[in-house]
């Protein structure tokens, strides 16, 4: 299938592109890797007036560590979350879940904010997004705020940004000694969308759990931070018990819809099985 | 000291890795395919498609579309009625066999949900799109037949009433005896096989371009298809054009797997088009249409249980198959040659002689299911190898020895399947041997043991097969179907001695071209690189099968084998005549004209055809070059030329996720005469990779009102290279004595058994759970459920 025509504006600046959303009266999407996008106007699922390229806006790039917290700029690449020495070291779990993300030719073109953007219920990087307790920086008109990540993945497609608003950056409070973390998805071919998907990042306290927050994709019509099993282990040394308890409880925290493919209670199972597994790599970390 | 060997020989190309001359042409991005054709005042067109799988069309109003910017015109079923006539997917030979008639768009139905209903064409795809959305199609929606019980219940809505049932065709095969062998067997296994729907997945989709040209009642269609010569001959007898003036073109083609033989009614409609325009109109489908309009496959419930006495011999097997093709049979080879070979490849390995099948074919509200690359052969091996896997638990043999103890002996041929089938000669003592030394088979089972001890699941599994190749015309000539069995060759010499062949098997990228040099290069004896082969045009070609069924190297082969020394006795006589000699004294070796006792070089083959072409004058009186010739072979011997092997899958189960990692792939086959190696080997891995998709990866999945939910590489998954293990590939050689070439064919092998062996593996994998799976593709969710963790 071919798009509906419409028309193309190369944006230079953020107010630029902004205002531009606003003079096409919100019949407009912003395009920066266009790997979900572009399929979708090929489907003819969406046929926005306008279309208005983001990816040459020199303040949406670059990673910068700034105190505490690591900045990254909403258009680096796929491929950059993954060879960055920055990202690597503070914001490890974007590094871990990049290599799962689709393919090396997609990568190339994805942008992490698109990616977070989009909030595919099904993509690790909102996830993991989630799970490092980053805050994302939003630009309006009205200018910039930054939302906590558990308050910007609201439903299915559905985030925090507004009509006409732009995210600018994705802000990660780092990792510092102590944290443990661990990632891992199950697919039926490496790069589809994931099974289930899970990334933990853990502060441990002479070996007990102080702080922790566990993130699971495709299960449900968000990205889902496991509660209930965070729960089980707060003030817990990570053994076989502790384990298995978070286990117990972990389906309740995951709303996975009905799907004939995978069915919820297949998706339960395996994610039971997939925090197992990580939180025994996360004891093994400590020993 | 040198040591000879047979590829020392002069001339010697067949056996040796030659390259595909046009890989590098391909790999440069200087391929053309049909997408890539533009021709001037050319239209486009899309189609709007149903929505229902089954559903009356109460009215069209496509007045809105046929303003809309740059729309030629709108066209209905009604319209291209006019012109084209109706076609029926029935063969004489499948006695009872019905199917409704089928036209280019519906009149007054749809039966799928996704066929074309409404023709908009325009000046670009774009276009007509955009009008394609503005054409309003009211339907009175049907009840849908999707499940094959369904379709065949008492009460179950009938797609074509005037067939009276749902069901296109029944066969029965008894050969007598089974009850009583059953009664008495001490060992009797059955399983309910169930084998998904799934499609090819060409890289290259469906692609026509129709150019009617009314000054001269031409009709020239550029189309990605493996079979030429029967479009040809389908759109002049549809059309009511003069044979003559029908011109089809098979460009480059990107992948074709069976998948492009078919007629599709969005293709035959661009004909039409292009008539009723007088100008081209070019149709792509795109990846959504692939998936709702080529041609599926499989889509069989098989129940099979097989008898065998206190040693594990294999006295019968009782089979029956049910396989949904759709709304219809297909045209023009129709939909139950896989149902057929179905129930007529089972057991076709084995010495059992008590066999009962039945096999029903069933209409039902689905896309078409037809001819895929390996048709039947992947269910039929299935069924009987994991029955015999089940056999070898109950008497506790092994896999190769239950195999050893029932195969037909090497030396016991010629003979015949219970099912009728004649076999030449067959290996499969040799190739099963071969495997276990190959695959290190007991090193493996030790390994597996050990690991299972750590919890790690490992599964080994094996599955012998029998291909069909080299179809004669009891395929479908035979059958009333205009499909040629034979092929035709023109080979000529040029003034500067270089070769041009043109011949009628086709080149999809399997690398027919390439052998069809090699053949020709060795027979009439010049250098492979001054050869240039000619393929997939009517205009230019003899008329003749091209590919399908794996006939390209055998039949194909043979007839450039035969034209080559047609043309090389010709050309000899010529030299002959020169040189004042006689031509059995003379051979053609590396374009040189030699002596046959010394090879001693007499003078140049270039040279032949500069005095044959220039200087006639210089010839004895009476001598009139024959340079080019023109030849035909069809096959006459045993009605299809069968192959064997064995395959062999490791793989291991993840048994708390259902995931799984396929190890390693062995398979050893025989294709008679290997022309090429390299070829063959990678026909044999590719056919393996979509065996092993059909195994784990790929399934059409229909919701309950027959709507495709899956139709999208997104959502439909093929296996891609970081699942497939390397594929190891060994050989044995028996030559068939009904062609001078000996080759038969190897396109289907390796898809024929993959999945029987992953199967197999995955049973294996599960043995110390004592849970067993019995349906492909083996999904997570299935393997999950068999494991009884979901």
């Amino acid at each position: 299938m071919k798009a509906r025509a419409f028309n193309y504006v190369k944006a230079s600046t953020v107010v630029e592109a902004l205002k531009a959303f606003e003079d096409a009266q919100d019949d407009a999407s912003y395009i920066a890797g266009g790997q979900s996008l572009v399929p979708t106007l090929a489907l003819r699922l969406q046929a926005p007036q306008l279309l208005i390229d983001i990816a040459h806006i020199p303040v949406l790039r670059g990673v910068d560590l700034q105190g505490d917290w690591l900045r990254i700029g909403a258009l680096t690449r796929h491929h950059e979350v993954l060879t960055d020495p920055l990202i690597r070291q503070h914001a490890p779990l974007y590094s871990e879940a990049a290599p799962h993300v689709a393919h090396p030719a997609i990568r190339n073109k994805g942008t992490l904010g698109g990616s977070i953007s989009h909030a595919d219920p099904a993509s690790e990087f909102p996830a993991m997004t989630l799970a490092l307790g980053a805050e994302l920086e939003i630009a309006s008109r009205d200018g910039v705020r930054r939302v906590p990540a558990d308050d910007f993945f609201l439903d299915l497609f559905q985030t925090a940004i507004e009509p006409g608003e732009l995210l600018v950056a994705i802000h990660v409070p780092v990792v510092r000694p102590g944290h443990r973390w661990a990632f891992h998805e199950l697919a039926r071919r490496r790069g589809d969308f994931a099974l289930v998907g899970c990334g933990i990042l853990a502060e441990f306290v002479d070996d007990v759990v102080k702080q922790v927050r566990i993130a699971f994709f495709s299960v449900g019509s968000t990205p889902l931070r496991a509660r209930q099993a965070e729960e089980a282990l707060i003030g817990k040394k990570l053994d076989q018990a502790v384990i298995a308890a978070a286990q117990a409880v972990v389906g309740d925290d995951l709303d996975p819809p009905e799907d004939e493919h995978t069915p919820p209670a297949m998706k339960r199972h395996l994610a039971r099985v997939l925090l197992g597994r990580l939180l025994g790599e996360i004891a093994r970390q400590g020993a | 000291m040198s040591v000879l060997t047979p590829l020392d020989r002069p001339n010697s190309y067949i056996g040796r890795s030659v390259p595909r001359p046009n890989a590098k042409r391909l790999l440069a991005g200087r391929g053309r395919y049909v997408t890539d054709i533009t021709l001037p005042r050319m239209l486009h067109v899309a189609y709007v498609r149903s929505p229902y799988a089954h559903a009356r069309i109460v009215s069209i109003d496509a007045t809105t579309a046929r303003e809309m910017p740059g729309v030629r015109l709108v066209a209905t079923g009604e319209d291209l009625a006019k012109l084209c006539a109706p076609w029926i997917g029935t063969m004489d030979h499948f006695k009872g066999m019905k199917s409704p008639p089928q036209l280019p768009l519906p009149i007054d139905k749809v039966v799928w949900s996704g066929q074309a209903v409404v023709a908009v064409v325009a000046d670009t795809r774009a276009l007509a799109e955009d009008a394609a959305e503005a054409v309003y199609i009211e339907f009175d929606e049907l009840p849908a037949v999707v499940d094959i019980d369904a379709a065949r219940a008492p009460d179950a809505p009938v797609i074509s009433p005037e067939l009276g049932s749902n069901l296109c065709f029944h066969g029965k095969i008894d050969t007598g005896g089974v009850e009583d062998v059953f009664a008495g067997a001490a060992h009797v296994v059955e399983e309910e096989f169930h084998f998904g729907r799934h499609t090819a997945v060409t890289m290259e989709p469906r692609a026509i371009i129709a150019d009617y040209d009314a000054s001269e009642g031409q009709l020239t269609v550029h189309h990605a298809t493996q079979t030429p010569y029967q479009f040809q001959d389908i759109y002049a007898r549809h059309y009511g054009l003069p044979e003559s003036r029908v011109r089809v073109i098979a460009p480059d083609i990107g992948g074709s797997f069976g998948m492009k033989l078919h007629m599709y009614h969005e293709d035959m409609a661009v004909v039409g088009l292009s008539m009723m325009l007088g100008r081209p109109v070019k149709y792509v489908a795109d990846r959504i249409e692939s998936f709702v309009s080529d041609i599926h496959a499989r889509d069989h419930r098989v129940r099979a249980r097989m008898a065998a006495d206190a040693e594990g011999n294999i006295l019968a097997m009782d089979v029956e198959d049910v396989t949904g093709i759709g709304a219809f049979s297909a045209y023009p080879r129709t939909s139950v040659v896989e149902g057929n070979q179905v129930y007529r490849l089972m057991g076709a390995p084995y010495t059992f002689r008590n066999y009962r099948a039945d096999l029903q074919v069933v209409f039902q509200n689905k896309v078409q299911m037809s001819q895929y690359r390996a048709v039947g052969h992947p269910v039929a091996c299935t069924v009987t190898e994991r029955l015999v896997d089940m056999i070898a638990d109950k008497t506790a043999q092994d896999v190769f020895d239950i195999r050893s103890r029932n195969l037909i002996p090497d030396d016991a041929y010629p003979c015949t399947s219970p099912t009728g089938y004649q076999f030449e000669a067959l290996s499969h003592h040799a190739c099963l041997a071969k495997l276990k030394a190959m695959m290190d088979y007991d090193r493996l089972r030790a390994e597996q043991a050990e690991l299972r001890t750590k919890g790690i699941h490992r599964g080994i599994g094996i599955a012998t097969f029998v291909e069909i190749t080299n179809p004669g015309p009891a395929f479908y000539g035979v059958g009333g179907a205009r499909i040629s069995s034979q092929d035709g060759a023109i080979i000529k010499i040029t003034p500067s001695g270089d070769v041009h062949c043109s011949i009628s098997v086709t080149e999809l990228g399997q690398g027919t071209e390439t052998i069809i040099g090699q053949i020709v290069a060795e027979h009439l004896g010049v250098d492979s690189n001054r050869i240039k082969v000619m393929t997939g045009d009517t205009d230019t070609t003899p008329h003749g099968g091209a590919t399908y069924a794996c006939r390209g190297a055998g039949i194909g082969g043979e007839t450039a084998l035969q034209a080559a020394k047609k043309l090389k006795a010709n050309v000899l006589a010529v030299a002959a005549a020169i040189l004042q000699d006689e031509p059995e004294k003379l051979d053609i070796h590396s374009g040189w004209i030699v002596d046959v006792a010394t090879a001693q070089q007499r003078i140049e083959l270039s040279e032949i055809a500069r005095i044959a072409y220039f200087r006639s004058d210089t010839l004895p009186p009476g001598t009139q070059a024959q340079l080019s010739v023109a030849h035909h072979y069809a096959p006459q011997g045993y009605p299809f030329a069968f192959t064997n092997g064995v395959q062999a899958c490791h793989l291991e189960l993840d048994v708390e996720t259902g995931l799984v990692k396929i190890l390693k792939l062995w398979v050893v086959e025989d294709c008679g005469r290997v022309i090429n190696p390299l070829l063959v080997d990678e026909q044999i891995r590719g056919g393996v990779v979509q065996g092993l998709g059909a195994a784990f990866f790929e399934e059409c999945v229909y919701g309950d009102s027959g709507q495709l939910t899956n139709g999208s590489l997104a959502d439909y998954l093929v296996p891609m290279a970081v699942e497939m293990p390397d594929i190891e590939i060994g050989h044995v050689e028996t030559p068939t004595l009904d062609t001078q070439l000996g080759a038969k064919g190897v396109g289907e092998a390796g898809t024929a058994a993959a999945s029987a062996a992953a199967l197999n593996a995955m049973n294996d994998a599960m043995k110390p759970f004592g849970r067993t799976v019995a349906q492909v593709p083996m999904t997570p969710a299935r393997i999950l459920k068999a494991l009884g963790h979901i």
